[in-house]
């Protein structure tokens, strides 16, 4: 085992192959270009496929067919790419596909600076189409987490048959870091469950809302159907309100009721402390400087650092908040996850935002002056 | 020949009754299309788990639903992007895409760039002049003077050749044909096995909106044909690799050029107690970040942890180049510089990008600049390198190298042999040679100290404001 000196993109591209990534199609942007350049080369020497598409939304196209057809999917794009992505992204959920999504953020709106940083996409990735139905989105702090939670997104891809949000920034995608990759500890890789071979297939098949149904891939066993339409088990067309609210509460079951086996966190909880700051991505790592600043001055802190920001890990926040009479949300935004901060928070608890969004990263020193920590 | 054996009873349909009727209005020409696809088909004999209908919104996106093949129903204008990933990850299936005029004008990219690369789907466009789903609104295919529903005064604008246009993209085979032509089935199925892409424009009627209103019937549809001098049939049959075999071969003909890992074990020793961090500023073109990772990589080679940050225009090869490396015998949270310990000032557009930055550092901070720019006033010590005349002497790209060996002589954070490992082990030869004659030239320049009139202690004098 031995370090290299990796930016977060490369490791991102790595953990997607060590899932078996088999399928890759993406669309130049600052700043996730080079992970299309990575998965060009890495993709064919497996055999598969990787290909430049004509825009963002073709790359979602080939990608959503390509999971369809049995294959481990992956694009990459930024927040412009995201926009572009949307309406396929609605059509992923309504075909239930396996597929990961990486989102290396960088500041906006719009063209915004392409070459900064920034973790703005936060709302917009639990929002991210028409239907608002919920959506997995994992949030990597270090090159390490990048190379981790692309393995992992591709775990819950196959596992709840949804496409996964990863929600890196500039700050991780293109900074190189010490890192060990192989020392890195993943879980055994989940593939998903495909539809026994006897019998017609259904392809949207389940007995109980939040299960997840199996699959037969285009080309293989059965004849296999897909539509972008309000449609029933069979992935024929319905009209009928009763199974078209049933579908979509299937929909959401199997995610929001998977929220507690998909919380990603890690806490560092200090007995009577009267202060909780909660993080993610690249500010988590200036919160973890906070702590030990704050704690070298004799003040207690707790922190609680999620990886998983959708579904809301809420069970880890609830039993992180108890006790706190103060949580300090700092975020590279204008304070979009203390949306769902503030309304976990018990009555009586003071939520502060440390919000920031001038393509540069919020100091310790001003989480501490902004916190009340100084 | 995507064409199979029949290895079962042989295929009388490829259409399946148990949803009803199709739904299409009365008189509108989607019904004949739809049948000649299912008659190509029954005249292939294709296995139907081999074969995928795709199709997007419009009207003629309803039908592939009434068939017993694969069917992929996908969003509006993009049903070839979705057939192109059925055919890149399965390049044995039979993929054939279905769509309107309409559909050609809001995925109009994707039917040029499916034509250029030669992705072996085949693209069927039942083109009726108007979104007949929508209201009979104009297309791009609607003729100049047709009346639609958003054509009040009749239409404007031309209409696209939708044949001469993936011709003119590169597209291998291209027919166009009509609804009432005996031959379409045999014009779609010659499609279909085309081993590349392939597309048959069929013109047709939508008798809701644009027949009733234009007043178009056989006639008048052929009379259109002559009077936009479009012609019909196979007009382009140029047969070239499919997109899949030319990938597959391309990347056969290159062995190994997967990149290399640069695996870095410690080697040396470090003087290093604390979080240290170096800025170099200077010009794209100046190598100014991979002199950094070099650096950073010696950094590890010494056991230390390292990140950089870099920050650069969005344009390469101009303005700025700034890269910022943390060296920690600790694990690096906080990977912004906000007090900078070494900051290295290479070229007047570094200076230009950085100068702020250089009059607020504090004493602390030692900066290395080109002997030749005038820096800020300043609180930090400053040290003054002939850079350019080093460079030009060693190598323009290595200037970056020569004011890292610099400091990190004067600084002896970690032995410059580190420093020599990076270079030699992650560069190619002659790279390298060049940028270890630029290490000991950098070393030289640093131990040369207070001596030589070159290198001065004193701070520099006040920039002019």
């Amino acid at each position: 085992m031995a370090r290299e000196f990796l930016e977060g993109n490369e490791a991102i591209a790595r953990g997607a192959m060590q899932a078996n990534c088999d399928f890759f199609a993406g669309y130049p942007i600052t700043p996730a270009s080079s992970i299309l350049h990575y998965m060009l080369e890495l993709v064919p020497q497996v055999g598969g496929t990787a290909i430049q598409a004509e825009d963002e939304i073709a790359s979602m196209g080939f990608c959503i067919a390509a999971a369809m057809a049995g294959r481990k999917v992956m694009t990459a794009t930024s927040g412009p790419g995201i926009s572009l992505y949307s309406e396929n992204v609605g059509l992923a959920q309504m075909g239930e596909t396996p597929m990961v999504i990486i989102n290396i953020q960088r500041q906006g709106p719009a063209t915004g600076s392409a070459t900064k940083g920034a973790e703005g996409d936060i709302q917009f990735t639990r929002w991210v189409t028409s239907g608002g139905l919920p959506v997995i989105a994992l949030s990597p702090a270090t090159v390490g987490e990048a190379y981790e939670l692309t393995y992992r997104a591709f775990n819950l891809a196959e596992q709840y048959r949804s496409p996964v949000f990863l929600l890196a920034s500039k700050e991780i995608g293109v900074t190189k870091e010490s890192v060990d990759l192989d020392a890195i500890e993943l879980p055994p890789l989940v593939e998903r469950q495909r539809a026994a071979s006897a019998g017609e297939y259904l392809p949207h098949a389940f007995q109980q809302l939040a299960e997840v149904p199996p699959i037969s891939d285009f080309g293989g066993e059965h004849i296999a159907r897909f539509t972008t339409s309000t449609h029933d088990q069979t992935a024929y067309l319905t009209t009928k309100p009763d199974v078209i609210q049933q579908m979509i509460d299937h929909y959401t079951a199997k995610i929001d009721e998977a929220a507690d086996d998909m919380a990603l966190y890690k806490q560092d909880l200090e007995a009577g402390a009267d202060t909780l700051i909660i993080s993610y991505g690249i500010i988590s790592r200036s919160v973890m400087v906070t702590v030990k600043n704050v704690r070298a001055r004799g003040r207690k802190i707790s922190s609680l650092i999620l990886q998983t920001l959708w579904p809301v890990p809420e069970k880890a926040i609830r039993s992180a908040m108890q006790g706190v009479k103060r949580i300090i949300v700092p975020e590279m935004n204008m304070g979009q996850y203390r949306l769902e901060i503030e309304r976990l928070a018990p009555p009586g608890t003071q939520v502060i935002g440390v919000d920031k969004m001038n393509t540069s990263l919020i100091s310790p020193a001003e989480i501490e002056s902004v916190g009340g920590l100084a | 020949m995507n064409a199979k054996e029949p290895t079962t009873a042989r295929h009388e349909t490829y259409m399946t009754d148990k949803l009803g009727p199709l739904p299409f209005c009365p008189g509108c020409g989607h019904h004949g299309l739809v049948k000649s696809i299912d008659q190509a088909l029954v005249k292939l004999q294709l296995d139907p788990k081999e074969v995928v209908l795709v199709t997007d919104i419009g009207c003629i996106g309803l039908c592939d639903r009434y068939f017993t093949t694969n069917a992929f129903h996908g969003l509006h204008g993009r049903s070839i992007t979705y057939a192109c990933g059925l055919k890149l990850a399965r390049p044995e299936l039979t993929v054939i895409a279905l769509k309107g005029d309409g559909g050609c004008g809001i995925g109009g990219t994707h039917l040029l760039n499916v034509a250029r690369r030669n992705i072996g789907i085949t693209l069927i466009v039942g083109n009726n002049f108007n979104y007949g789903m929508t209201g009979g609104q104009h297309s791009v295919t609607t003729p100049t003077e047709a009346m639609t529903s958003t054509t009040p005064w009749g239409n404007v604008e031309g209409p696209m050749d939708l044949c001469g246009t993936a011709v003119a993209a590169g597209a291998a085979w291209v027919a166009r044909t009509s609804i009432f032509d005996k031959d379409i089935t045999d014009v779609i199925a010659q499609a279909i096995t085309q081993p590349g892409f392939a597309m048959v424009d069929v013109w047709e009627l939508c008798t809701a909106y644009y027949a009733s209103r234009n007043k178009l019937r056989k006639k008048e549809l052929d009379e259109l044909l002559a009077s936009l001098n479009f012609k019909k049939g196979v007009l382009v049959d140029k047969p070239r690799e499919e997109y899949s075999a030319h990938y597959r071969r391309a990347y056969e003909a290159h062995p190994g050029a997967a990149r290399p890992r640069h695996s870095i074990e410690v080697q040396y020793d470090s003087t290093v107690d604390q979080q240290i961090g170096i800025v170099i500023a200077g010009s794209a073109g100046q190598k100014i970040r991979s002199a950094a990772t070099l650096f950073a990589q010696a950094a590890m080679f010494s056991g230390l942890d390292a990140t950089q940050k870099d920050d650069y225009p969005i344009t390469v090869m101009t303005g700025h180049s700034i890269a910022e490396i943390i060296v920690s015998p600790e694990r690096i949270d906080y990977t912004a510089i906000d007090s900078p310990d070494y900051f290295l000032v290479i070229s007047a557009d570094g200076l230009k990008r950085a100068g702020p930055r250089i009059a607020k550092l504090p004493e602390t901070c030692t900066v290395y600049a080109e002997q030749t720019l005038e820096l800020p006033e300043t609180k930090a010590r400053i040290v003054r390198l002939p850079l350019n005349e080093t460079a030009k002497q060693v190598g323009k790209l290595s200037i970056a190298v020569i004011a890292l060996a610099a400091m990190l002589e004067e600084s002896t954070l970690f032995p410059a042999a580190a420093f020599a490992t990076a270079i030699n082990k992650f560069q190619k030869s002659k790279v390298a040679e060049v940028n270890i004659k630029a290490l000991d030239a950098g070393t030289e320049l640093a131990n040369r100290g207070g001596r030589d009139p070159r290198v001065s202690p004193e701070p520099a004098s006040p920039q002019p404001s």
